[in-house]
Parts: structure tokens; sequence; C-alpha cells
């Protein structure tokens, strides 16, 4: 307990430092997130409104991908964006681009995953309805998406809150660069290498109540948003 | 003014799902003018015969032939009601209006149009709260503003006031006449007795997924022609 | 497909914009970076020249990997023989002496195998080994690695197949196998600069220094550009200049650590 104290109380005096790190955390993550949500909610709404065969096959694949491990998907867009590799022209490697880039491949699919699921089962109530009403295909995987929006948040959020946690993939295609792509979790880790307790733990601690904040202020978003549309 | 889009003709529809027969061996036309009630037991099938007609669903064997060739005008010009409405997550008035854009209703129309309906059904003073904080009732009669808002020729429901307390069943018969009054063909599946009075001309007695009886109302109810509609008239309880 | 990726990785580098032209992508070690080092020597020459100097710090062999890949200008290691395979196979300009620190051998106060005061390490390896006390290794690949292998070569002990339950190889940086040491009691070979700064020391404390065998060479090289077409040579020669110019070497002499010196720089020697 003291421990934490003390870390609290050495975290504060990094200051300017700190907070470089704590926005870089944020900015990377959200990027993630967005670029995640984008690509991976319609991917869900295609998902969950269409049949096809080798429909079971593909939303197997994607619950399964929820699990890769952060530092094989690390590995792999190192070699990817790595200059002796294919992408390496784009020089996006040690840099927040590259982070942003491995985190939302590593968020993807927990976001496609977990958003089908939900609007699965919100099909199921609108499936007759928009039919009847002529909206088909893409149209009606948009409303459902929209409709479907706040039940969406909880996969956003868990999206978020792998991107935040996760230390594996950053840290190899960022190079945890002192002032450049270092985050929260890098700076943890490097903190507990050299041995500097309070220190991690008092960034582990803000990492922490950073992560609360964002979980509640959606959850009360999505309980003002159903109270007042149903 | 374009050709009606009735006749609906059935030519020897069946519908099975998992092994079971539903619906079996229907064949009947749908004529413009008298509104239509289906009626039968639970179970008999008349909501499986419903969606076969409206498109929902597609018959295993036989065919649904409307006289209308191009099917995104057919699916216009008919509508449908369900027993449980489902709204979207806006306003009553949004609603109404996103059935419109659908149809393809130019949008400087849509919202005057809307209101409109809702005016109808005494919607009005509702239409910027939530759809889906209304009551049963209200949401209902939405439903049907939707589909008013539409203009549709024919208008399917499926036991639309099945869910309701007396007094909004009241209110949505009233509206289920406006309808009528304005010309559109009313198809409507129920098996509430004095509903079926008050609101059809000819029924359609539905029994294990075959048509039994086809008759005038007044008709049906003096000398049903088969025993098993008898039957049935004398275990359900008419509400006044 | 295509035009999806390409939308993506567009998207991804507008996003984090701190793309700042004029720095160079320097590979180090993680033992260096931790010992405060370049948190003292940069802001000097980037304050000098204003180029920005980006350090990559992981294992020495993934330094060189990094470098052969051509993912780093400028390579800043401490391992000489693998320099110099790297020059040999052509990755680099020109290897440079830069400066050396030392190695200590750490050990438990309760010192077990009998070794504290010695001056000869080599000596004090084969004490622990016959003693069966407990040892940590990095077993990484990395430059203390490397010298930990050579002293008990130096020992006449073949390790790879002397080893038992006491010799611990637990592939880890600097500072997490001094955690595991600390936990363990155990004896390990580490740099003087992460010791300094190493906090979480439970019973351990220098066992032996001053051996010349414990001096740990530094040398830093031009990524080749020949290899490496897009490789900042103008900045990443600049610094490498800097580092063996009298500037440079008085910055690495004048980094204390509780006013003790870490680095002798030793170019041109």
């Amino acid at each position: 307990m003291g421990a934490i104290a003390e870390g609290l109380r050495r975290v504060f005096e990094l200051d300017s430092e700190l907070w470089r790190i704590v926005l870089l955390s944020l900015e990377v993550s959200l990027s993630a997130v967005l670029l995640a949500a984008l690509l991976g909610l319609p991917l869900a709404a295609a998902l969950a409104v269409n049949r096809f065969p080798g429909r079971r096959g593909v939303v197997v694949t994607l619950n399964a991908l929820m699990g890769l491990p952060p530092v094989v998907v690390g590995l792999l867009v190192y070699l990817l964006l790595s200059r002796a590799g294919p992408l390496g022209e784009l020089g996006l490697l040690f840099t927040p681009g590259a982070m942003v880039v491995a985190q939302t491949i590593l968020i993807l699919p927990i976001i496609a995953a977990l958003a089908r699921q939900a609007l699965e089962d919100a099909w199921r109530e609108y499936d007759e309805q928009l039919r009847s009403l002529g909206a088909r295909g893409m149209q009606a995987a948009l409303t459902l998406l929209w409709d479907a929006r706040f039940s969406l948040i909880t996969a956003v959020l868990a999206g978020l809150g792998r991107a935040a946690a996760e230390v594996g993939a950053v840290m190899i295609v960022g190079g945890n660069i002192d002032g450049v792509t270092r985050v929260m979790t890098t700076a943890i880790a490097l903190e507990t290498s050299k041995g500097d307790l309070p220190l991690a733990l008092g960034l582990g601690s803000v990492l922490i109540a950073i992560v609360l904040v964002l979980n509640s202020a959606a959850q009360l978003i999505k309980d003002a948003a159903q109270r007042r549309f149903g | 003014m374009s050709a009606s889009i009735l006749p609906l003709t059935l030519d020897n529809i069946s519908y099975s799902s998992n092994g079971q027969s539903i619906i079996d061996g229907i064949s009947l036309a749908i004529e413009a003018g008298p509104s239509t009630i289906i009626l039968g037991a639970n179970g008999a099938g008349k909501s499986v015969l419903m969606r076969l007609m409206h498109g929902l669903l597609a018959p295993t064997t036989g065919r649904v032939r409307w006289n209308e060739p191009d099917a995104a005008s057919l699916r216009r010009r008919q509508a449908m009601v369900f027993q449980r409405p489902v709204m979207l997550r806006r306003s009553a008035l949004a609603n109404v209006v996103y059935a419109m854009a659908v149809a393809g209703v130019p949008a400087a129309e849509r919202e005057a149009q809307a209101l409109t309906a809702l005016d109808e059904v005494g919607l009005r003073q509702l239409a910027h709260r939530p759809a889906r904080v209304l009551s049963g009732g209200e949401q209902q009669r939405l439903a049907l503003a939707r589909a008013w808002a539409l203009h549709p020729e024919v208008l399917f429901l499926d036991e639309p006031t099945a869910n309701l307390d007396p007094a909004a069943v009241r209110e949505i018969e009233t509206v289920i006449k406006a309808f009528d009054a304005a010309g559109t063909k009313i198809v409507m599946a129920t098996h509430n007795l004095g509903q079926a009075r008050r609101l059809g001309d000819e029924v359609i007695y539905l029994q294990a997924g075959r048509v039994m009886e086809r008759a005038p109302i007044e008709q049906f109810f003096a000398r049903p022609a088969t025993a098993d509609a008898a039957a049935f008239m004398k275990g359900e309880l008419p509400w006044a | 497909m295509g035009l999806i990726c390409q939308t993506l990785l567009v998207l991804a580098l507008a996003v984090p914009a701190h793309a700042q032209e004029k720095f160079i992508t320097v590979a180090s070690t993680t033992s260096t970076e931790q010992s405060g080092l370049f948190k003292h020597l940069l802001p000097v020459f980037e304050r000098k020249t204003g180029i920005q100097v980006r350090v990559v710090a992981v294992g020495t062999g993934q330094a060189l990997d990094i470098g052969r890949r051509g993912d780093a200008d400028v390579v800043l290691v401490h391992a000489k023989p693998l320099e110099e395979k790297f020059m040999a196979e052509g990755h680099g300009v020109k290897r440079y002496d830069v400066m050396y620190n030392d190695f200590v051998l750490i050990g438990p106060r309760s010192d077990p195998a009998g070794v504290r005061g010695t001056k000869d390490v080599a000596a004090a390896f084969q004490r622990i080994r016959a003693a069966r006390a407990p040892f940590v290794s990095r077993g990484d690949r990395s430059g203390t690695h490397f010298a930990e292998l050579e002293i008990w070569k130096l020992a006449g002990i073949d390790i790879a197949s002397d080893k038992g339950p006491w010799y611990r190889d637990t592939g880890q940086g600097m500072g997490p196998a001094l955690n595991t040491a600390a936990a363990m009691n155990a004896y390990i070979l580490a740099d003087r600069g992460t010791w300094l700064s190493f906090k979480n020391r439970g019973d351990l404390a220098i066992a032996v220094e001053g051996d010349k065998r414990l001096y740990n060479q530094y040398g830093v090289m031009l990524v080749n550009p020949a290899r490496h077409a897009h490789v900042k040579k103008e900045m990443g020669q600049a610094f490498v200049d800097w580092l063996i110019s009298a500037e440079g070497q008085t910055a690495i002499a004048d980094y204390k650590i509780n006013g003790e010196q870490l680095f002798f720089p030793n170019a041109g020697s």
C-alpha cells in the first residue's frame, strides 16, 4: 500500500513527461478504437444481417481471432513494417502510426465479434419489420447499426480496454522510444525491469484510473440514452 | 392512376419448416373491395399465411402472384402491421419519416405527410416523443400511421390488438375502419370474433394449414360450414 | 481491398502527427538506456544540431538485427565480436570505439561461494560452480550474456554442458534478471550502470569488481547506406562524429550516478 502511495507521489513529480505518456497512450488507443470500429461495425452488421454459404466459418474464425496474442500481432506487424519487409517504404516502424496499426489489427476482431453478437440479437427483433418496409441489404444493416448504437458501446469499450492494456504489440512495433513511442504500459514495463517498482505501481494506478473513468463515462452515456430513447 | 396490384392469387401454396407442414395446399384469390378476415385457432397457420401473402416468407411449393410485376413497386403498395410493433430508436415522427424514406418519397414531402398520418391516428402531440417509450396501444397506432403515410393498396394486419387493453383495441379498430373507408384493402388475421364481425366483410376460416371455409361474414357466423368452425366459435368468447 | 489498406495506413499515419522529419533512429541496448546515459547525453547533441535522436533499446542481438534490416540509422552496442561480424557482412560503414564501462559480479552478502573481494573473476566463477551457488544468467544473446559466457570459458568451464539447477538461464533483460537474482539471492553478472540504478537490491551487493576482463567496450556504427538507401547518412554520421569528438567524449565522462562515473570514453585510443 505504501508503495502505491509513494509511487503516485513520484508519478506526479514526472509532470510533463507523465502527461506526454498519458496523452500518447490515449491517442494511440483511441485512434485504434476509431479505426477498428469504422471497419468492424459495418462488418459485424453485414454478418448479422446476411446469410451466405460459409457464414458459420467466418463467425467462428472472427470469434477465435479475439484471442490473438498481442505479442504475436506485434511481431507480424513488425515484419510487415520493417524496411526489410513489404511495407517498409511507409517508414512507419518505431512511430506511433505503427502502434495504431498493430492495435487496430488486435482489437478489430474483438469489436466485430462482440458487435455481431449484439446485432444478431437485435436483428431477430427488427428483421421482419425492416423487410416489410422494404429496407434490405446495406440499408437494413445501417439502420440496425444505428438503432443498436447503445448496445454497441459495450463492444467498443471492450476493444478500448484491450488496446489500453496491452504492451506486447506496442513494445515491439513502437520500440518504447523515450518521448516518441513510450506509452503507459511500456513505461510500466520499463520501470519494472529497472527495479523501480513504486514508480511502476504509480503508473499502473494512473492507467487503471483512466480506464475506469472512460468506462464510467461510457456507461453513464449508455444509461442516459436508454432512459431517453427507450 | 396505375392498375391495382390486386388480385393476389395463391396457387396451391404449401409451407413447411423443420419438417413440419404449416400450410398445406392453399389456393385462393384476394380481390379488391371487401375486408377479409383470416380466422382460426392458434396454430392453424394464420401468421404464416399472412407472411406468405406479404412476401416475408417464400412458399415451399406453389406460387404467390400479384397483379404487379415490379417487386419494388409491389413492396411500396402493400404494408403490414404486426402483433408486436417494432419501432426504431427515434421519435414517433422520425419512424414514420423513415418508412417514407425507404419507400422513396422525396425528402421535401416527408415530414408534412408524416405529420398528417400522425394526425389521422391521433398521435400528433406525441410526434417528438421517443417511439419506444410509448405505450403498447400508442405504438400500434404509430405502426398504423407509418402504414398510412405510404397510402398502401393492401394492408395486412396480424392480430394487431391481441396484446392491447379494450380501450386501445377500440382506438385501433377506429383507425382500421378509416383505412377501409379510404379504399385500402384490409386483410386481417384475428381470433377475436367480435372484432371480426365489427371490421370484416368476409371470412377465410383456416384449420391445420388448410382453408376449410370462405364465406361472407354473417353467413359464416350464422351457419358455419364445418363442425370444427362451429366448435371454434363456441370456444372463443367474443369480446364486446 | 488495396484501397482499404491504403486508406487505413494513411489514416494511421495522419493520426498521431508527431512526425518531425529531423531525427535519426539509433538501435542500442537496454542496459545502456537503463543506465540513464541517453537522458543525459542526447539533449546535448540535440541542442547543438537540432537533430532528435530516437533510441530503440533492445538486446544486443536484436539491436544488430534492427541494423541489418535497415530499421535504424546508427547502431551502438557493446559486443565487439558481433560488431565485427556486422561489419564483415557489410551492414556498417565503419566501427569506432566510443567508451567502456565495466561489469560487476553481484552476489548475496551471505556469499555462499566465498568470492567477495576477489580480484580474479574467473576464479570466482570457478568457486561459484564448485559451491553450486545459485547463479542467474541473462541468456538472451545480449552483450552482458556474451561477456558472462566468455568468463566461463576463461574459467575453463563448459557451462553449456556443465550447468545444473543452480544455473538459471532466464532469457531476460538486465533489470528483470536482477529482480530474479534478488528474489533468489543468487550471483549475477551485471553492468555497473544498471546496478547503480537498480533499486530492488534485497540482500545483493557487489562481490567482485575491477578485473580487466570485466571491461565492456562500446562500439558505434553507421548503418551502411549502400545496403539501405533510406538511411539518414548525414545526420547519422553527424551523431557518430559527435560521439567520438572531444565534446561528445566529455559529455560521456560527465555522466555520474551518485557522484560515480559510469562510462569511460576511449574513442581513438
